[in-house]
This record gives structure tokens, sequence and C-alpha cells, in this order.
């Protein structure tokens, strides 16, 4: 039965005239009057230049630290939500980080199993499936008990990704997934998030929002739905692929490695 | 008169004065906060933290054990069987049980454990979390809506509170009897009924409870600074030595500070 018109699903990131500080001292403003609003099914691609600010807008944007300014809403509830019973509401909503950030004394087996483990307690056989399943989805089988600091950077990016599915998000928000990966990696990232954001295979028949950041924008110019960009503290918004094509904005132009600027 | 000192050394003395202050808050703070969340999650994610806490008490216990068995035998030549010989000598080996329990059981046995479990378990507090921080684990596990506090924090202070208070007990054991035995090698006329039947008569109901409550305050103290300068602020990784440095001094101050407040507690009982 459709939702009445007058209760529409609330948009699942709204950020209005929001601010944004770094992880590491909140009161260093990175981004300001950030007004961001992201619906479900969307693929976003974020575009910007190192230091940027991408990884600090995913941070707020996953609940890591709060907006310092303005309004931000996640599923129509107000962030930050740390903990108590909307923590759960957070949990709709995971974070690939730019390296992984695996924890380093755990196998890959522990690693994705520990937020299952955290939330979920004793239900032992939906774990080892749900792990299971998520080692076949990322290829990582051979790799499940090796210690995460002794993997690869191609596999422990791999690896935080099965990590950040494992409570099955509804919103994926991905740091950089294909920096510094050859081509071949790339082409598998491409594939797995094409099969993530439209449902299939691990998900169910669930297609999962989709937001990631690039210092180049090549890559998801044909992945994502819609494009925005980071410069001089601001959150640009471009639009879909054929927006972006004809951008006139310089950076724009060097995210998609068509012109370069001088420094 | 004097001359005032000058300024500069005012300032400085007033700088480390209120730095002081400061850490005691935090140290403070993020005890409270450890408590709560020891309270609050108790029944929360049992599986996931009962097996973290079972670790730190092998890991600042069982693993010590060797270790401390070694320096037992040790202490109990050094101090009991110099005691029981020079007691012996001067006639007052019936002195002999009230000595024991006062320097071993009261004070030395808690603290030697304290800060040999300081040095093993303490430091690698430290290393291990100021690591996980500059490596950004702990971000990771906020992301995954997992209280670092919960998860990392407190498994290590119930571990050492456990651990430091069972290694005290193993090492007051393992110094009363390698300390007659150095005083039988001695050829000390002492028979070991008399010996151990004077410290069982200095012994009281109150020195067993102050040495489960000392030795398990400890652990506690050492965990909570351990894991504050190890997680409570971001570090980088070339932060981690200083904070190791910063953590092992103010965990030694904390445990001469609950041994000075529990000689009060004698002192008026």
């Amino acid at each position: 039965m459709d939702k009445p018109p007058n209760n529409p699903e609330p948009p699942v990131i709204e950020m209005t005239d929001v601010t944004v500080g770094t992880l590491r001292d909140l009161q260093s403003l990175v981004l300001e009057g950030v007004n961001w609003t992201v619906h479900k099914g969307d693929f976003w691609a974020i575009g910007g230049m190192h230091g940027s600010g991408k990884s600090d807008l995913l941070y707020m944007t996953a609940g890591l630290t709060p907006p310092q300014a303005g309004c931000y809403r996640l599923f129509g509830f107000e962030m930050p939500i740390f903990e108590g019973e909307l923590l759960k509401e957070r949990l709709r909503i995971g974070l690939v980080f730019d390296d992984g950030h695996l924890f380093h004394n755990l196998t890959v087996r522990e690693n994705i199993a520990l937020p299952f483990r955290y939330h979920k307690h004793d239900d032992w056989r939906e774990l080892e499936e749900r792990v299971s399943a998520l080692l076949d989805l990322t290829e990582l089988r051979q790799y499940g008990n090796v210690t995460a600091v002794n993997l690869g950077r191609n596999l422990q990016k791999r690896a935080g990704l099965a990590r950040a599915l494992a409570l099955q998000p509804e919103v994926l928000l991905l740091d950089n997934p294909v920096a510094g990966v050859d081509l071949r990696e790339i082409n598998w990232w491409m594939n797995l998030l094409n099969q993530l954001s439209t449902g299939k295979g691990f998900m169910e028949g669930r297609p999962v929002t989709i937001v990631v950041t690039a210092e180049d924008l090549r890559p998801w110019r044909q992945r994502a739905s819609h494009f925005a960009f980071l410069q001089d503290k601001r959150f640009t918004g471009v639009g879909g692929a054929r927006e972006l094509e004809h951008h006139t904005e310089s950076l724009v132009r060097e995210l998609l490695a068509e012109a370069t600027t001088k420094v | 008169m004097q001359a005032p000192l000058p300024r500069s050394y005012t300032n400085f003395i007033g700088r480390k004065f209120f730095l002081f202050l400061l850490t005691i808050q935090g140290i403070g703070a993020f005890a409270l906060i450890t408590l709560g969340v020891m309270v609050r999650k108790m029944r929360s994610a049992r599986s996931v933290t009962m097996p973290l806490a079972l670790q730190e008490v092998s890991r600042s216990g069982v693993r010590l054990f060797p270790m401390f068995v070694f320096i037992s035998l040790v202490l109990g030549l050094v101090v009991i069987g110099e005691t029981v010989s020079w007691a012996s000598k001067v006639g007052a080996t019936q002195f002999l049980g009230p000595v024991m329990v006062l320097v071993v059981v009261r004070e030395v046995g808690p603290m030697v454990t304290a800060l040999l479990a300081l040095s093993r378990s303490g430091t690698s507090n430290v290393i291990e979390l100021g690591t996980a921080r500059a490596l950004g684990e702990v971000e990771a596990l906020e992301a995954l809506g997992i209280d670092p506090v919960h998860y990392l924090v407190v498994p290590r202070v119930m571990g050492m509170a456990i651990g430091i208070f069972s290694l005290a007990v193993y090492f007051i054991i393992g110094s009363l009897v390698s300390g007659y035995l150095w005083a039988f090698l001695q050829n000390v006329p002492l028979r070991p009924g008399d010996y151990f039947q004077q410290l069982a008569q200095s012994l009281t109901t109150l020195d067993f409870v102050v040495l489960a409550l000392k030795s398990a305050l400890f652990g506690v103290a050492i965990a909570v600074i351990t894991c504050y300068h190890g997680l409570a602020q971001p570090l980088r990784l070339d932060e981690i030595s200083r904070a190791t440095v910063r953590a092992v001094a103010q965990s030694v101050i904390a445990c001469v500070v609950i041994d000075a407040l529990f000689i009060i507690l004698y002192l008026a009982v």
C-alpha cells in the first residue's frame, strides 16, 4: 500500500546549514553551510582535493562527530546519536574507512564478526552464515584467519567493506574506496557497489544508498547518480552525470582529469 | 628580606600545578565514565566483553606468574630471610609473625605486585590503546556503534583488578615460604610450625579485607590511568612513548597515594 502523500518517507540524509569540524579538533572547521539531501537508493559521488574535508564530512554523516552548527537528520532523527534507544537508527548507516581501519590484532573473520557479535549477541548460526557470506562477497575467504595487520592495502579495504556490511546497513558511506588501487581492483569495487546499489546478491533485494568520496571522479561518472564537490569549505551539488560532464567549474574538470591547475 | 622568585619560576610552578589539577580532573572523569559504563552495560554484549576480561586476567595475572615466582623467591631471600636471620640472632623470633605480616602482607606484597604488573601490563595497555587510537581503530569502533570504553577499557579494568589481586596473594605466599626456606638454610633455630603459627596469629580479618581491596584498587587505578593516556585523547604514533611515560609515572603516584590512604585506615582502626 502506498504511503499517504502528506507523510512521505523522510530523506535518508538531510543537512541544513551544517558546519563540519575535523575529527582531531572539532573547533577546527572544514566545511560550512552544508545543505545536502540524500534520498533512498541514491548513489552519490563527492569529489574534492586532499584536505578538502571529504573524510570529515563522512565521519560526521556516520555519526562519529556532531555537527558544529546547523541541523542534520538521519532517517528523520536528529543527529548526533551516540547511544541509547536511537542507536539502532544510527546503525542503519555503515562507514568504510579510507584504509579499512581494521582492528589490527583480530583476524579478518573476527573483524567482520565483531559488530554482529556485539549487537546481536549469541545467534551463532546467523553470525557464521553472515560472516561466510561476507567473506565470499568480498572474496576474502582464504584470508579469513589472517590477522588484519598482515593484509595488503587492497584486501584491508575489502575487509573494511565486509565489516561495514555486517549489520546490513541501508546507507553505505565509503571514504575514497578506490584511491591507490590498481585498475582490476577498481573494476572489482565498481561491480560490487553496483550490486549493492541495485540490491542484488548479499542485500537480498534491498538496494543500498551509497555515498562515496573521491579525488578522481572518472571511475564514478557512469556509476553515480548524483555528484557534488568540496572546495573552499563549501559543499556544492552538481547534479547528475549529464550536469557533471557540462560543468564549467575548474575543480570539476580537474576531478575528471581534464584540466590541471598550477600550484 | 628574601628576594621574590623570578616571575618565570612562579609561572612554571603555576602551570605545572594547573596541569596536575587538570590531569586529576581528566582521570577522575574517565574513571567515573568507566564506572558508569561498567554498571549500565553490565549485561550488554557479554559474549564479547567476558572473553576480553578473561584474556586480560591471563595477561595481567597468569602470564606474569613465572616472573612473580622468581621475584617472590628473591624477595624472600633479600627481605625475609635477612629479617628472620637477624631476629633470631637478637632473640626476637617471637616478633617474626607481626613483622612479616606488617612488611609483606600489608605493604611490600601488594605494592611490588602492582608495580611489576604496571611495568608489564600497564605499559602495554598504553601502547596498545595508543596505537589503536593513532590508527583510527577507536573511530572504527564508534562507527560500528561499539562503545570504546565498554569494549577496550572495562575488560582491562576488571582483568587487572582480578589479576593483581591474585598475583599479590601468590606473591605473598611465595615470599613468606621462601623467606623461611632461606632462614632454614642459614640454620636459624626456628621450626616451621612456630613460624607459620606466628604468622597465623598475627593475621587479622582486616588484613585479608585490606589486601583484597588494596590490590584490586591498585589494579583499577593502573588500568584506568593507562587506558586514559592511551585512549582519552587523540594520539599520533610519535606521541605514544611520551603518553606511556606519563601513564607509568602517574600510576606509581596513584599507587603510593592509595597505599598511604590504607595506612591511615590501619592507624585509625
